[in-house]
């Protein structure tokens, strides 16, 4: 199509797109209309679940090339008709904020940086770590002689932005640890 | 809500913080439904009600004890619910003695300990000394072995924060009853007289609401309740966080008891609350005083064996569902410790650690600070910046051996030891902190499967959209690997005390990445049968648990979500193909019920109030409730049924007893026990306050939980010298463009660029008396930090007239934090709050602090703490200074006995 094509010319474009006011179809550039939403080029949309506030509004999210290019709001659920707030919305950049932190870090007693630790050696080091604690801070008994079998050692908070099989599983573990010093947000 | 003829939203943005929940208001309003907002803050909410009444932060009960007032003394209580489905008519011990005869405290008050002995709130029983009252007895007296009084036994201590799923337990449910209301003991009496001074007076004095403001608001509660209509009111944590937090949810729920709006469609007090699985954390919880489903740990010296464990969660003769916790309790013993949880050893009972007290996350604060805590693990949560009293938490992690925090950005609470606030003042310098501090990356909530629950106790399963990135994983993940290097290193142990690491159930099929199958968690939670032709198949209902071990569950309330082996949390069937109360989208614990206690919106005989509030029903034909959502009631239990009296639980219950986890059906408009700081909610004034308790000598709430530190120094309050140092309130709310402590936010650009920057909001008014600049800094100084504000001036926030002088509120967003790595940081209003608690669920009083304002920014270096220090001798801010408990020294009026209660309660002041 050439550049100066008369029938580019605007007062055409209007009439013929209908658009005669010149505010939508016929002033888009040719960048925009090569454009196509990142949901109609998705590979697949999963459903899921706002992870902020506690309303529990539906998302889609768009997925391509194992990369989440966009989240939408769920138009079927009955909670949330397809809305999203702001939150909601942006979370597509909670995922690839371009600051997200995703490495292992590990800071040592009196250090002023942080220095590199691979995944592996950072579990092992933190379950020695939780069996010294629980043994340092063990309690079998309290001064009457009644059985106590915890541990003060060691203490856990957070859990209201994780999932309940999460939340299962760090009381369950953790309880069999005797820890007690459980908490999470919804004390607060 | 959408149901609701009349909303009144208090304690709560709703319109900001929960905005696409907001819909459904709007929904009813477009309907013709009056919307009222009552806050200090004239916000979005307040701009698309219609009408704000602003209020004083903290005073919230007057207000409300003023609607029941009104309610009671104009006749406008629904008189066939109240006494059909109340406790309106029960009589109560004559020894107990209200706070309005005894100045501010309830009977039963020990100065010491500051906690309640309950026996004298219970309810009579028909014995000597309980027989001269009119009415009838509709019960036979309690066995001459039992208690003095219905449910006096048991535990007291801590009880109040396990009541997350109905009402404390009772040895019976055998009470004295006036049916007509008149004996002065009857709990209706006892509740008008205990709010007869809460007037229209009252509430303009010490709310600062006008009376016309207050008629309003009357008129439409009252108009919109009944048969043919109902009210709705919604909260946040603007009605929690206050030293009696959980009175204030209390005397909203005598309000809708009163009114007949309880288990009603478009009735009920909906709890708005703030994080995408708050309520599944409380469910199966993360927290220190509960197992799953609302079962208490078990503490030291109250529950020593398996038998006293479960006589003090319920009675075998109570009525409703809580009397069938053996059976739960099993369940979950056998869920966690499998073959190794047998009848012999009490299901493994003994594995389970005991408290001693109050173990929550204050108490571990200082813990830490004492050096008794050597790790900590953050998940998902900001404490540096999100609790109360920021200076003692991140202190509180300096003496920590480890630190262990697994979040999604490097948070405040992650990086304090390079770049907190503590580091910039000098009180701590990096190259002295010992703490070794661990960074593990999490997975968000696209990159794992699994379910939230939300505020309406609903489960949404999400569906994984693509792999964690990086060394990024999910909670499951990482916990069931630090579950099995633990066993691993633990495996030839012969030491009894890893027995219950080493007998746990903790085997999870993996995927390909060694993730667990969430699936797998998930059916555990539910339950199956564990012996017999159904060995291996899923639970449908916890009905089906039993005590003898057949059966285990992780978690009895969340019992069905995967009945059949089919995962009801992830259907998604669209909502505009199905009713309104959508049962095939997601599953609502329990029973997949929508609205709880709904038998109530059936008349006595079954029968709808009205054909505008049909919800369910009896239907005679078929024998059993139907209608429109899952009968909260045993299904085929007839309106007109009286129960054994000596029957116990649900056998118990009879056919007009909708609120089946009451230990005697029926709705407590009055607690004979269970809530720690009084049977009914009464006004004191919070912690830091400028004006006087208007009702009683007693200022404060004397059961409030004290940390009485000189890094939790208390502002004085009115009446007290020093109070005019720190003259303005200040409450702290979210914005809508950021999440709690901005961990989810802060690190978004689209969102930070959208709220960038830590402000307040003041009046005209205050700006116009201490000279501030609009959008210039200015600093605000509390008794335990100083931080510096941008100045929004806005008549959004109106100075309030109370009890002879004007209250100036200041209002706060507590988003941001002081650290190096967010896309925008600033100081932390959290770090202006203390510490005092509520003493029922432990949470802190951090609506309502005291505070003074300056233009400008603040010191930095040391100076800071000058300013600070300044300010607190000036003050005379001592540890003694708001954490006496009794505020007229040398009176222990509790231990009173003789007190004459037809002594005129009309006090002057």
């Amino acid at each position: 199509m050439s550049r100066f094509s008369p029938l580019e010319w605007p007062v055409l474009r209007q009439i013929r797109s209908g658009d005669l006011l010149g505010r939508g179809p016929a002033v888009t550039s040719e960048r925009t209309r090569a454009t196509s939403p990142r949901t109609t080029t998705a590979d697949r949309v999963v459903q899921s679940v706002c992870p902020y506030c506690a309303v529990g509004c539906g998302q889609r999210v768009y997925v391509k090339d194992e990369k989440v290019v966009q989240i939408e709001g769920d138009p079927d659920s009955p909670i949330s008709r397809g809305r999203l707030c702001p939150k909601g919305a942006a979370s597509e950049q909670l995922v690839n904020a371009p600051g997200r932190q995703t490495e292992v870090l590990y800071r040592a007693p009196r250090a002023t940086e942080w220095q590199r630790l691979d995944l592996d050696t950072a579990v092992g080091m933190v379950a020695d770590r939780v069996l010294e604690a629980r043994r340092n801070g063990w309690q079998d008994a309290d001064e009457q002689g009644r059985p106590l079998r915890r541990t003060m050692g060691f203490a856990s908070l957070g859990g209201a932005t994780l999932d309940n099989e999460e939340n299962y599983l760090i009381k369950k573990l953790f309880t069999a640890a005797g820890a007690i010093q459980i908490e999470n947000q919804a004390r607060i | 809500m959408a149901n609701a003829d009349c909303i009144v939203i208090q304690g709560s943005n709703m319109a900001e913080c929960h905005p696409v929940g907001y819909q459904w208001v709007t929904e009813a309003k477009a309907r013709g439904a009056r919307v009222i907002h009552v806050d200090p803050r004239f916000t979005r909410t307040s701009a698309v009600a219609d009408k704000h009444v602003p209020i004083r932060a903290g005073s919230d009960i007057v207000l409300l004890g003023a609607l029941i007032n009104h309610v009671l003394t104009h006749d406008l209580w629904f008189e066939e619910y109240v006494r059909a489905y109340t406790n309106a008519a029960t009589l109560v011990n004559e020894d107990y003695r209200d706070a309005e005869d005894l100045d501010g405290l309830f009977s039963g008050f020990d100065p010491e300990t500051g906690q309640y002995d309950m026996s004298t709130w219970a309810y009579a029983e028909n014995e000597d000394g309980a027989g001269g009252h009119d009415g009838k007895v509709d019960a036979p007296a309690g066995d001459p072995d039992d208690g003095a009084e219905a449910g006096a036994e048991a535990v007291e201590e801590a009880a109040g924060q396990q009541l997350g799923s109905g009402g404390a337990p009772m040895e019976h449910a055998r009470m004295l009853h006036d049916e007509t209301l008149q004996d002065p003991r009857t709990v209706f009496q006892i509740l008008k007289r205990h709010y007869a001074r809460y007037t229209p007076e009252m509430v303009q004095e010490v709310c600062g609401i006008a009376p016309e403001d207050f008629a309003y608001l009357v008129r439409s509660i009252t108009e919109n309740s009944g048969r043919e209509r109902t009210t709705c009111f919604a909260y946040a944590v603007g009605w929690t966080q206050h030293s009696l937090g959980a009175q204030y949810i209390r005397t909203a729920s005598i309000l809708q008891l009163l009114l007949g709006n309880m288990g009603r469609p478009g009735g009920g007090i909906m709890a708005l609350r703030g994080h995408a699985s708050i309520q599944g954390s409380t469910d199966i919880p993360t927290l220190f005083n509960l197992l799953p489903g609302y079962l208490p740990m078990p503490v030291a010296g109250t529950h020593d064996t398996f038998e006293d464990y479960l006589a003090a969660i319920a009675s075998k003769k109570q009525k409703g569902y809580w009397a069938e916790a053996d059976a739960y309790t099993t369940s979950l013993l056998k869920a966690w410790w499998g073959d190794a949880a047998t009848a012999d050893n009490d299901w493994a009972y003994d594995y389970l650690p005991r408290l001693t007290g109050a173990h929550g996350t204050f108490q571990t604060l200082t813990s830490m600070l004492d050096d008794e805590v050597e790790g900590y693990f953050l998940l998902g949560q900001n404490p540096a910046v999100g609790s109360s009293n920021g200076r003692m938490q991140r202190m509180a992690m300096s003496h920590l051996k480890w630190l262990v925090v697994r979040d999604l950005n490097l948070i405040e609470s992650a990086t304090w030891w390079k770049d907190g606030p503590e580091i910039a003042s000098g009180e701590l310098r990096t190259e002295d902190i010992e703490t070794e501090v661990f960074f593990l990356p999490a997975a968000t909530h696209v990159e794992k499967s699994g379910t939230f629950t939300q505020t309406q106790r609903l489960l949404q399963w999400r569906h994984q959209a693509v792999a964690p990135p990086g060394e990024c994983r999910s909670e499951l993940q990482f916990f069931f690997e630090l579950g099995q290097r633990i066993r691993e290193r633990l495996a030839d142990s012969a030491d009894e005390r890893d027995r219950p690491l080493l007998d746990l159930t903790w085997d999870y099929p993996v995927d390909a990445h060694g993730e667990p199958d969430p699936e797998a968690v998930l059916a555990e939670i539910n339950g199956r049968h564990l012996t017999g032709p159904d060995a291996g198949r899923p639970l449908s209902s916890y009905t089906e648990m039993r005590a003898d071990g057949s059966t285990s569950g992780g978690c009895w309330i969340y019992t069905g979500v995967y009945a059949d082996g089919v995962n009801r949390a992830a259907a998604r069937t669209p909502g505009q193909e199905q009713a309104a109360a959508a049962p095939d989208w997601g599953w609502a614990w329990p029973a997949n019920r929508r609205i709880l206690y709904n038998r109530a919106s059936a008349d006595p005989e079954g029968r709808p109030w009205s054909e505008r509030k049909k919800y369910v029903w009896w239907d005679e034909e078929q024998d059993r409730w139907v209608g429109d959502d899952v009968p909260d009631f045993p299904l085929h239990l007839a309106p007109g049924t009286r129960p054994d009296p000596d029957a116990g639980g649900a056998a118990a219950l009879a056919g007009d007893d909708p609120f089946i986890m009451q230990a005697d059906g029926k709705g407590w408009l009055y607690a004979p026990k269970g809530v720690l700081d009084g049977p009914l909610p009464t006004h004191y004034e919070p912690q830091e306050s400028p004006v006087a308790n208007a009702l009683y000598a007693q200022q404060r709430n004397p059961s409030r939980v004290l940390f009485a530190r000189q890094d939790n120094l208390t502002a004085p309050s009115a009446g007290e010298p020093g109070a005019d140092v720190y003259p303005y309130v200040f409450t702290t709310y979210r914005l809508t463009e950021h999440h709690t402590a901005g961990g989810m936010s802060r690190w978004l650009p689209y969102l930070s660029e959208l709220q960038p920057e830590m402000f307040c909001e003041v009046s005209p008014e205050l700006a116009a008396e201490c000279g501030l600049e609009p959008y210039g800094w200015a600093t605000i100084v509390s008794p335990r930090s100083a931080i510096e504000v941008r100045v929004l001036v806005t008549e959004r926030m109106t100075p309030l007239v109370v009890r002879g002088h004007t209250v100036h509120q200041i209002g706060l967003p507590y988003h941001w934090g002081v650290g190096g790595n967010a896309v925008v940081s600033g100081d932390s209003a959290n770090d202006l709050l203390g510490l005092t608690l509520e003493p029922n669920v432990q949470i802190q009083d951090s609506k309502v602090g005291s505070c003074h304002i300056r233009p400008g920014r603040r010191p930095r270096g040391p100076e800071l703490l000058d300013l600070v220090a300044e300010y607190q001798q000036r003050a005379g801010a001592t540890v003694e200074t708001g954490n006496t408990r009794i505020d007229v020294p040398g009176t222990d009026r509790s231990a009173d006995p003789d007190t004459d209660p037809t002594t005129d309660p009309m006090r002057e002041h």
